[in-house]
């Protein structure tokens, strides 16, 4: 599974995207960032405000409780600024 | 027929020329909304603003913005354009041209198209500073959650 990262949540991660090999019991979008936040200090800096943090799964925004089982792309990202 | 147009590119947009295409060979339009968002400088002044986006996401979230509002309202056309890279204050950011036998309903879904494209399309802004000082990332507002609200309210009004 790819993981992309945009704006400061790429920022504190240091990375743009990553490829993914995710333990069985990993299977909501909320588990997936409690197992990010145990890889390192970027990550738990990044996802250390949940509440300001937007997930989408294949591209498509998606909540806490979604499920990521089948999903070939997952993103975080801070709420949205364009228009 | 409805003409979609979504564009998210890197280069400026001419609005006139937008128009131009938007209009040309019909004589059903009765009216044409035309929504610039612009890059505005703030204090301290701004080098630029660096626009950051999500490559096909970013597509798809304004296209179903654009066909909730022609599901919405009866508009006869609309061509939305967002730019990404580095955008210097006075430059253009968004365009959104909506067309429709009446004004109503080409005010009306030009607003609701900004007011979705700002809270669900995944652009995100970099301030940079003149003075050369490390930039920051733009916050969201709470009004452009709040507008959205206004949309549910005229929707179960109407329904």
């Amino acid at each position: 599974m790819k993981a992309v990262y945009f704006a400061w949540v790429r920022e504190r991660i240091g990375l743009a995207e990553e490829e993914l090999s995710l333990p069985e019991n990993v299977k909501t979008v909320a588990e997936l960032v409690d197992w990010l936040v145990s890889r390192g200090e970027g990550y738990a800096l990044a996802f250390e405000n949940r509440h300001s943090i937007r997930a989408a799964v294949d591209k498509r925004h998606a909540s806490a409780h979604s499920l990521i089982a089948s999903a070939q792309e997952i993103a975080f990202f801070p709420p949205m600024t364009g228009g | 027929m409805v003409a979609l147009k979504v564009s998210v590119q890197l280069e400026d947009f001419s609005a006139q020329e937008e128009e131009k295409r938007l209009l040309s060979d019909r004589r059903d339009i009765g009216a044409i909304i035309s929504f610039i968002g612009l890059c505005r400088d703030e204090e301290p002044p701004l080098s630029a603003l660096e626009l950051e986006h999500y490559p096909g996401m970013a597509e798809a979230e304004i296209t179903a913005v654009a066909k909730q509002a022609s599901q919405r309202w009866p508009i006869l056309g609309a061509t939305i354009i967002h730019r990404y890279g580095r955008i210097e204050p006075g430059a253009q950011i968004v365009l959104t041209l909506v067309v429709a036998a009446h004004r109503e309903a080409a005010f009306a879904s030009a607003q609701f198209i900004m007011d979705y494209l700002k809270t669900r399309a995944p652009f995100w802004k970099k301030r940079h500073f003149l003075d050369g000082s490390e930039g920051d990332w733009v916050m969201p507002k709470i009004e452009d959650d709040l507008a959205l609200d206004k949309w549910f309210e005229a929707k179960s009004s109407l329904d």
